[in-house]
């Protein structure tokens, strides 16, 4: 009786450990949406894993800082998906993320190196246009700020492509960035909250321009069959978003954590991103890059790394903001 | 109906019965909960945080606050009364319609009211296409100007209301009396309506003042650019992309200030009208004919023409998509209805509880709290409760039930306040009555407070079910990949270039937020004895 019984625990117990270990990783909300990357990349990590991926979506790339700094060392997510590079050296100043110890071999157009974030997706910010509307569009952003076109912009204090423009326009012009900003002024009809809202003001007929990504016809292109939106190839280069993702140093999962990390750099995490996040993958996969995506390939592109993205920001949003405020 | 002990009825506030007791315990054990449930997330926020001074911006941000919160307030209560004027005395076909409708425009997601305003008012809506067709300029919606109209487009539906609610609430036989005396609008104004405003205004005021206090959104999009800065977004930043918990908590704390002083102002105005009952009688007096009415009737179309246009675009932009939803749409929309009549129920029986304690005895500390949460930043609010609440259980659990407790706490100001001024009115007319009648307890819930109280309890009720549907904030902060309500889904379709989508799924979700509301209130005013 006494061996059945602890013959019967110990049945018990085995079927405990072999439950299917879980995986989380904290995104940004339209990662996991079912028409964003999450679902199908689930699916394809599950059949290497023997493990429970779950994707937790939380507002946008600042919003997972905030959470992952809220939950400090408690967090139950193993890995932070979805942060840029404007973001990853406070992400790193928190001490809560572990080194990778991956090699990136990425076909980023500059080098990408950091010991605590893999870059998984990549794109231009880019002025898009409607090509039916606008047909000689501005070629830089003097040229921009001399029309009398109208453009619509996210705030840097709220959005990560509002971020991104006040870093390209630091990195293109540094010390002239407050002039350019007072010339852009009178061009700005409005400065919103999110990319959604700029983004839907431009469809709209609001505004000429909206500040999006060089990769946004292609989602008309593709998605709707839409020819009609072009991006604006300006003289001064492309800032670059890179986003990335890092393992939490608190994580009850390592193993799990590291072999997602290298498997966000195969084809089974890659090929999803381009028709579904609207961005370059980190890494082409073997089949290529959907048609539609190689329409505009800036000469040059500009990246502030971490530690001068941060360095930088306080300043030149004070600049922004006296600028605009005139 | 039980013998009295000693045979007389007995005096107000008697105790032996009680029902005034229970009234009370019930308002207190309610306005803690309430004071708890908004202070103790500021109170975390503020532990975890290190000092913090406010700067020459934030300063910049609280006076533009101010300025954009009064106008709007102020702009929206001064044209509503003409409007509540004109839907009060004047009867025309769709006029139930008419009043029905200004439920609408306070009930839509923000940035759907935002695009369905552009539709209308922007760069190449409706107004500038109409002007350029007989050679005039074009003009801005963006600026101040566009972030008063947006609030009043909001705004001036709720006011209009609470206005209208007001006048309803003057006995007819006043009316009939005025007349016997031979009174001139000019007297019917200073000696009936003049004491009406003079009670409902200051709370209406408030109200919306309290309300575009914590506006981000709204005022940065058509504000146009840094210099719309308001404190909630110095908040948002403070919390997104500084990580300073401290900017975060003072500035919360100094939203709560700007609202307490103006909570003191609306107080010190307001006085009581003290019409005393009525008999119901539906018959109105005969409303001033000549210019007077060709000026109603000229008012009733300019307010149905502000409302509907934008109301007409964000249908207009919502139908192509219909056909192209997610499948996700249709859980996410039950979630969001289980969490509308949820915090519905919840907050129409607490609010009615504080509006009965203090009709029966004025209590400042109660209707003090009562307003708190409209002072409160839902990002703060939210950031707060995830800190109380991460030590003990994984937030992303707690998303439904703290959205549900979040959204009972919003809309409650606002049951409050429409529940108060009739719950004064009924006490003061009918609680001797009721008392010499042995009516207590549920009894009197059920044979008196209900029925008289039907019409303000519908339409709040109405209002809180169809808020609940649409707010958005606190659910992103403890969103899960199972969660997603509607809004969220708005959100997210957004997000993803699918905008036809995204308009499908707003339209969606204010038709059935309108729902809702109509069947609160047509309830409500079916079950109106009057």
């Amino acid at each position: 009786m006494t061996k059945l019984l602890a013959a019967g625990l110990s049945v018990l117990a085995t079927t405990a450990m072999a439950e299917t270990p879980v995986l989380t990783v904290l995104t940004y909300d339209s990662f996991v949406s079912e028409w964003g990357p999450g679902p199908a990349i689930e699916k394809a990590f599950e059949a290497t894993c023997a493990c429970d991926l779950q994707f937790v979506g939380a507002g946008d790339g600042a919003a997972l800082l905030a959470r992952i700094q809220l939950e400090g060392p408690s967090s139950d997510a193993d890995v932070v998906l979805g942060l840029d590079t404007n973001l990853t050296a406070a992400a790193t100043a928190t001490g809560l993320f572990a080194p990778h110890g991956i090699t990136a071999k990425t076909d980023l157009p500059v080098p990408f190196d950091d010991a605590n974030f893999l870059p998984f997706d990549w794109g231009w910010f880019a002025f898009v246009y409607d090509n039916t509307k606008l047909t000689t569009p501005p070629t830089s952003f003097t040229d921009l700020a001399a029309s009398d076109l109208k453009i619509v912009i996210q705030d840097p204090r709220s959005s990560t492509p509002g971020l991104g423009l006040l870093m390209w326009v630091k990195a293109a012009y540094g010390d002239k960035a407050p002039q350019i900003w007072a010339d852009l002024a009178d061009n700005i009809v409005t400065v919103t909250p999110g990319w959604s809202e700029a983004y839907g003001l431009f469809l709209e007929g609001e505004a000429d321009m909206a500040l999006s990504y060089t990769t946004s016809p292609a989602y008309h292109l593709i998605a709707e069959q839409d020819a009609t939106k072009s991006a604006a190839p300006f003289s001064e280069g492309h800032y670059m978003q890179v986003e990335v993702a890092g393992k939490l140093a608190a994580t009850d999962q390592p193993a799990l954590a590291d072999a997602f990390l290298a498997f966000m750099q195969t084809d089974g995490f890659q090929a999803v991103i381009p028709t579904t996040n609207w961005m370059y993958p980190a890494v082409t996969p073997a089949a290529g890059l959907p048609e539609g995506f190689e329409s505009l390939r800036p000469a040059t592109s500009l990246l502030l790394s971490a530690t001068e993205a941060q360095a930088a920001r306080d300043a030149a949003l004070a600049e922004w903001q006296t600028a605009l405020s005139r | 109906m039980r013998p009295l002990p000693n045979g007389r009825p007995p005096c107000r506030g008697d105790m032996t019965m009680g029902g005034p007791v229970i009234t009370r315990l019930g308002a207190a054990a309610v306005a803690a909960g309430l004071a708890g449930f908004v202070l103790a997330p500021l109170a975390a926020l503020s532990l975890r945080a290190e000092g913090f001074t406010p700067t020459p911006a934030d300063w910049a941000a609280v006076r533009f606050t101010l300025l954009q919160a009064a106008l709007s307030a102020a702009v929206s209560t001064l044209l509503a009364i003409p409007v509540a004027r004109a839907l009060a005395r004047r009867r025309f076909v769709g006029r139930r319609a008419l009043i029905t409708l200004m439920g609408a425009p306070f009930l839509l997601p923000v940035i759907v009211a935002t695009l369905g305003l552009i539709a209308v008012f922007g760069r190449s809506g409706l107004l500038n296409g109409g002007l350029s067709l007989i050679g005039l300029p074009p003009l801005s919606i963006y600026g101040l100007h566009g972030v008063v109209l947006a609030h009043v487009f909001l705004n001036l539906p709720l006011a209009t209301r609470m206005i209208l609610q007001g006048w309803q609430a003057i006995p007819a036989e006043r009316f009939r009396l005025g007349q016997s005396l031979g009174f001139a609008p000019r007297d019917s104004f200073r000696h009936l309506e003049a004491p009406m405003l003079r009670e409902v205004l200051p709370g209406a005021a408030l109200i919306i003042f309290t309300l575009c206090l914590t506006s981000f959104a709204v005022a940065l999009t058509l504000g146009g650019g840094p210099r719309a800065t308001t404190v909630e977004l110095a908040i948002y930043q403070a919390l997104r992309f500084d990580y300073d918990l401290g900017r975060a908590a003072t500035l919360a704390g100094l939203q709560f200030l700007l609202c307490a002083i103006a909570a003191s102002a609306a107080w010190g105005l307001a006085r009581p009208a003290a019409f005393g009952a009525g008999q119901d009688r539906a018959t109105l007096p005969a409303a001033p004919g000549g210019w007077r009415k060709g000026m109603d009737a000229a008012v009733i179309l300019a307010a149905a023409l502000f409302l509907i246009l934008p109301l007409g675009a964000v249908v207009l932009r919502g139908l192509p998509g219909l056909a192209d939803l997610p499948a996700s749409l249709w859980p996410a929309t039950l979630r969001s209805l289980l969490v509308a009549l949820v915090s519905a129920t919840l907050s129409t029986a607490a609010a009615l509880t504080l509006a009965l304690a203090v009709a029966a005895r004025p209590n400042r500390l109660f209707d003090a709290v009562a307003m708190l949460p409209l002072a409160t930043s839902g990002l703060v609010l939210g950031t707060g409760l995830f800190l109380l609440a991460q030590p003990l259980v994984p937030p992303a659990r707690l998303a439904l039930p703290v959205t549900i407790l979040v959204n009972t706490a919003l809309s409650l100001p606002f049951l409050y306040r429409l529940l108060l001024p009739e719950a004064r009115a009924l006490h003061q007319g009918y609680d001797r009555l009721a008392s010499s009648l042995s009516l207590h307890g549920l009894a009197r819930l059920r044979w008196l407070t209900l029925p008289r109280l039907a019409r303000p309890l519908g339409f709040g009720a109405g209002i809180a079910a169809a808020l609940s549907m649409g707010d958005l904030g606190v659910i992103a902060l403890f969103a899960t990949d199972q969660g997603a309500t509607l809004p969220l889904v708005v959100h997210r379709l957004m997000g993803a270039y699918r905008m036809e989508a995204a308009a499908a799924a707003a339209l969606i979700l204010v038709t059935l937020s309108f729902a809702l509301f109509w069947a609160c209130d047509q309830g409500g005013r079916h079950a109106d004895p009057a």
